[in-house]
């Protein structure tokens, strides 16, 4: 599993200097700073756009940093820095956050998550510390799987406050939790969980929080810092409806800003309510698995200025599906990377890209013996035999057929130059593909989600968790 | 108040949950491919080897590279004649001619990425369409390798009884030599092309390993030509596999040409074949006909070999290469301070051994060595060997034993050694390896010394965790895996403590020392260090193996 900590060394602009700016101003400027426009902090200048954790964890770098060599986090004048020796120990923070926080909630599951090109190439190559937020939400997951509800409650919020998307997987959490507590009855022992819980993510909230309580204004400012409402729909090219839609119909430009706020909220909260409401009355741990893919992805599909590199956050669900249905879940993680392709091309990782999905491919095909388990039986479609009557269709062709155009499109982006009237032609290509498969597999993890009986009053579900 | 059954049922079913979650159908999925009979894991297993290469292809690449282009631009762009007389860059053909025809063949595929490396004017070109070809063909060529590596896991004697996959002799030779660490170090970061080489090395070990098996292998005798042929091209390609000629020809001559033995087992003159030497002796001329053949009709001989054996280097590499000299020059500096000190030495010429540029040198204390000394040297190490697989032949196994013992001793002895000869005498030990229990334990040391002696080659900070993760990676892996084989441990104490040393070694050379003030003025002691702490390693291996090939067996084994 440690083979694949090298992804190619390409040059690094963007996030890597966004990271290392914010190294730069937690480590230099008090905390009442950071988030303010002053003469110091430039907020236009990569400022700072996640919840406190993400500031915390930037001041723990930004001293380590200082003491290997203090040229690299001086106020001002390290602004673009770069070395070999720099970009070496912004790599091995990552490692070490990998290390810390991903690798040993993953060693719990699933070693075939490790395999997943798409983490290893947006945090090594295009550089950002997804592997923090989402162990953290791993580490939820595990926490609450093994019935220890107030740790994984305690976990998940950590992550919410070091990226504020996290807040994608909230919906699944509390209606888990919630659906557990009124299992166990709210007159005795449910009430008594709720309580608990909520004491322990307040009490965390507002630890994380400390530095800032003290003035409603700096609140207000973090706020307005992670959620900037006012970006618009989306940007650049994105593998959701909104941009997918633009195609047909130009509603960005049709729509005023507000509208499109209200619509995107309530297209939302649509697609995750059939989900969570299901989760609610049945709150077992294989329904959470599902909750969390189909929530994280409708938010993904339906959410307000989303960036591609956010369908990490339905892909980690996925991940963990791998043992239970691991055609679905190879096939969505292979479009989640292809879908990343532009921003891969942008950062001159495309042979890296190509090596990983392949190999991906080639593995998860080879060891999970994926395309075997295409029967009815094992997509969990049986209960849908009933009511609908589904076309015999053979998946294993289809998935290939899938991959190959995938790698088509990969190549064509890359050697062939878009004509001169569409020059988004490629990426645009990409994302409408990428979408189209995000809305098929959205469909089907709903599908095998609420198509599942009931629990009965008594007896223990047979169904495996 | 909970009763304790109540208490007991909830532990119990925390516990099933716990299992649940722990253990999931996946790790059966993954047990059950790889428990298959087929050779389905070799495919995937030489893949992902593949993987791993083309995502290097970016990294650090050393002089080598452009050592090759070069070469890849004299053979496009002038004629053949002008071949070994060409001097425009520092980097001249030093490798026999049959290399030169493999370079020009080449360059062929390479104009079609980028013409202009192929222009010999353009010193130190290295677009990253030049990178990429070269990077590529290195990993195209290793297709060789992959092959011969399957023909030796083809021919590897294993107990029987039915075993997971992973603990098969075949698959953990497969994994020790495809993903060995020596060789993704040396060709796809540092750039040479020792897979392709070796490959047709280790093709020709298995051909005459494979002489033996009538039932698989039914044109038995016809394997050691074929061996032998595949072993002149090999010398074609590059002459320093002349130091283990003597074994092959030894063997060849000692196994093939002399049909019967006498009953206890030394030599019966009489049974000389001449056919089978002659046909022995005509594929031999014939390769390095080709190969020399335009070379001479041209008169260009002399000037050929001139290049071919440059002497004008230094007794060591710019590195030290962990061998004897390393350790004889350590104790002649030792000596030489200690002279002074004690006031029996009057003055010393100031020489700087490690320097960046091969220069002579003269020792201080102890004789110098000249390049005929340390031939002498050489031939006389290899001498017991290669006597004792001519009196007393313990078949193609004892023929790979003085293969490596011969390769070791060029190693030690050698005039001018890079450290990476030292994956002459791994590989073909890892096939060794997998099937006596003293030759793991032999393998362990050499293999992790020889392979943590090559660190110094990839100087660069950004490789740094690429070449600590591999290394880590390979050691831990062959340590495990052969355990597993052996069933129990393989090295003694004094041995464990030695290799835990290398860690030590390398905390102190990249860690302490730099903070320490001596770093200005005396910059070599870390490259020091590593060679003699290294050299005690290849050098004890070196004594053991030896011991293993002059201990008498108690039967001698079929041929």
């Amino acid at each position: 599993k440690d083979r694949h900590k090298r992804a190619g060394k390409p040059p690094m602009f963007g996030d890597y200097e966004a990271q290392r700016h914010w190294q730069e101003i937690t480590y230099n400027l008090p905390v009442h700073e950071w988030y303010f426009n002053t003469t110091d902090n430039n907020l236009n200048y990569w400022g700072l756009d996640y919840p406190p954790l993400t500031a915390y964890h930037s001041l723990l770098c930004g001293h380590v940093a200082s003491l290997i060599n203090p040229d690299w986090v001086e106020l001002h004048t390290s602004q673009g820095f770069e070395s070999s020796a720099h970009k070496l120990f912004m790599r091995a923070t990552v490692l070490i956050a990998d290390l810390l926080m991903y690798v040993p909630a993953v060693v719990c599951l699933v070693l075939c998550i490790l395999l997943y090109p798409g983490l290893i190439l947006i945090d090594y190559g295009h550089f950002q510390y997804n592997s923090i937020s989402l162990g953290l939400a791993l580490w939820g997951v595990l926490g609450l799987g093994l019935g220890w509800d107030m740790l994984g409650s305690l976990a998940f919020v950590l992550a919410v406050n070091y990226k504020q998307m996290e807040l994608y997987h909230s919906l699944p959490f509390f209606c888990y939790l919630l659906g557990k507590c009124f299992k166990q009855g709210m007159a005795g022992r449910g009430l008594f969980l709720l309580v608990k819980i909520a004491v322990t993510v307040l009490v965390t909230f507002t630890l994380c929080w400390l530095p800032f309580l003290t003035d409603p204004g700096q609140v207000l400012q973090v706020l307005h810092r992670l959620f900037p409402v006012g970006r618009g729909l989306f940007e650049d090219k994105v593998a959701n409806t909104w941009c997918s839609l633009n195609v047909l119909i130009k509603i960005k430009t049709i729509l005023s800003t507000d509208t499109q706020l209200y619509l995107s909220l309530a297209a939302t909260l649509l697609a995750a309510l059939p989900s969570s409401i299901k989760l609610l009355t049945k709150p077992t741990l294989w329904q959470f698995k599902l909750a969390l893919v189909n929530s994280s992805l409708a938010f993904f599909l339906f959410s307000f200025q989303v960036h591609e590199k956010s369908i990490l956050l339905p892909a980690l669900p996925v991940c963990l599906l791998l043992g239970d249905l691991p055609l679905p879940a190879v096939w969505f993680l292979q479009a989640s990377t292809f879908s990343m392709l532009p921003l891969f091309l942008k950062d001159g990782l495309f042979v890296p890209y190509a090596v990983t999905s392949s190999a991906f491919v080639f593995y998860s095909v080879y060891l999970l013996s994926a395309l075997e388990h295409s029967s009815e039986e094992e997509l969990r479609l049986r209960p849908v035999r009933r009511l609908v009557c589904l076309p015999r269709v053979d998946l294993g062709r289809i998935f290939y057929l899938s991959v190959a155009a995938m790698a088509g499109l990969s190549f064509m982006s890359v050697a062939l130059a878009p004509p001169a009237r569409l020059p988004d032609l490629f990426p645009l290509l990409v994302s409408v593909f990428s979408f189209l498969h995000f809305l098929g597999l959205l469909l089907y993890f709903n599908v095998v989600q609420i198509a599942e009986p009931p629990s009965p009053r008594r007896k223990n579900p047979k169904k495996t968790e | 108040m909970r009763s304790a059954n109540q208490i007991e049922r909830r532990r119990q079913r925390r516990r099933r949950r716990r299992r649940r979650i722990l253990s999931s159908g996946l790790y059966n999925t993954v047990m059950a491919a790889s428990t298959a009979d087929s050779w389905s894991w070799f495919p995937a297993l030489a893949l992902g080897v593949s993987f791993l290469k083309c995502l290097m292809i970016n990294s650090y690449h050393s002089t080598d590279f452009e050592v090759h282009r070069n070469w890849l631009a004299i053979t496009h762009s002038l004629p053949v004649s002008k071949w070994y007389h060409e001097s425009t860059s520092e980097w001249t053909l030093d490798y026999p001619p049959l290399f030169a025809w493999f370079e020009y063949g080449l360059s062929h595929v390479a104009q079609h990425f980028d013409k202009k490396m192929l222009v010999v004017q353009n010193l130190g070109y290295a677009s990253p369409a030049t990178v990429l070809f070269q990077r590529l063909s290195v990993i195209a060529t290793d297709v060789v390798f992959i092959y011969a590596v399957r023909e030796c896991c083809r021919s590897v004697r294993e107990e029987k009884g039915s075993k997971d996959l992973l603990v098969r002799p075949y698959f953990i030779l497969a994994a020790l030599l495809l993903w060995n660490y020596g060789l993704l170090i040396v060709d796809h970061i540092h750039f040479q092309y020792n897979g392709f080489l070796c490959g047709i090395l280790l093709l020709s070990v298995a051909r005459h390993l494979q002489v033996g098996n009538f039932i698989t292998f039914p044109f038995e005798q016809g394997r050691h030509l074929e061996g032998a042929f595949l072993f002149a091209v090999l010398l074609n390609l590059k002459h320093i596999y002349l130091y283990i000629a003597p074994a092959y020809g030894i063997f060849l001559l000692r196994s093939y040409c002399f049909t019967k033995d006498n009953t206890d087992g030394s030599v019966r003159w009489s049974s000389l074949s001449l056919v089978r030497l002659i046909a022995l002796g005509s594929i031999v001329i014939s390769v390095c006909a080709l190969s020399f053949g335009p070379f001479i009709a041209m008169g260009q001989l002399p000037q050929v070999l001139s290049r071919l054996f440059p002497f004008k280097r230094g007794l060591c590499h710019a590195y030290w290469a962990p061998n004897i000299w390393a350790l004889y020059n350590v104790v002649d500096k030792a000596l030489s301070v200690l002279g002074l000190r004690l006031k029996l030495l009057a003055n010393l010429p100031k020489a700087s051994m490690t320097g960046g540029l091969v220069q002579e040198f003269q020792h201080s204390v102890l004789p110098s060595v000249s390049p005929s000394a340390t031939l002498i040297c050489t031939l006389v190490s290899i001498l017991p060997a290669v006597l004792s697989i001519w009196r007393c032949p313990r078949g193609a196994r004892g023929f790979l034993r003085c293969l490596v013992v011969c390769a070791l001793c060029s190693f030690m002895f050698g005039w001018h050694v890079h450290e990476k000869a030292i994956l002459m005498a791994i590989l073909p030990l890892s096939v060794l390896a997998v099937e006596s229990r003293e030759d793991a334990g032999i393998f362990l040391m050499l293999a992790t010394t020889g392979h943590y002696s090559l660190f110094p080659l990839l100087f660069t900070a950004t490789e740094m965790p690429t070449k600590v993760l591999l290394i880590l990676l390979f050691t831990l892996y062959s340590f495990t895996s052969l355990k597993k084989l052996f069933r129990g441990f393989l090295l003694n104490t004094l041995e464990v403590t030695y290799l835990l040393g290398l860690i030590a070694v390398e905390i102190i050379c990249e860690v302490v020392y730099p903070l320490l003030p001596w770093k200005q003025t005396l910059p070599f002691v870390t490259l020091l260090a590593k060679s003699v702490y290294c050299s005690l390693g290849v050098s004890y291996s070196f004594i053991r193996l030896y011991l293993s090939i002059l201990r008498p067996t108690d039967k001698p084994k079929e041929l």
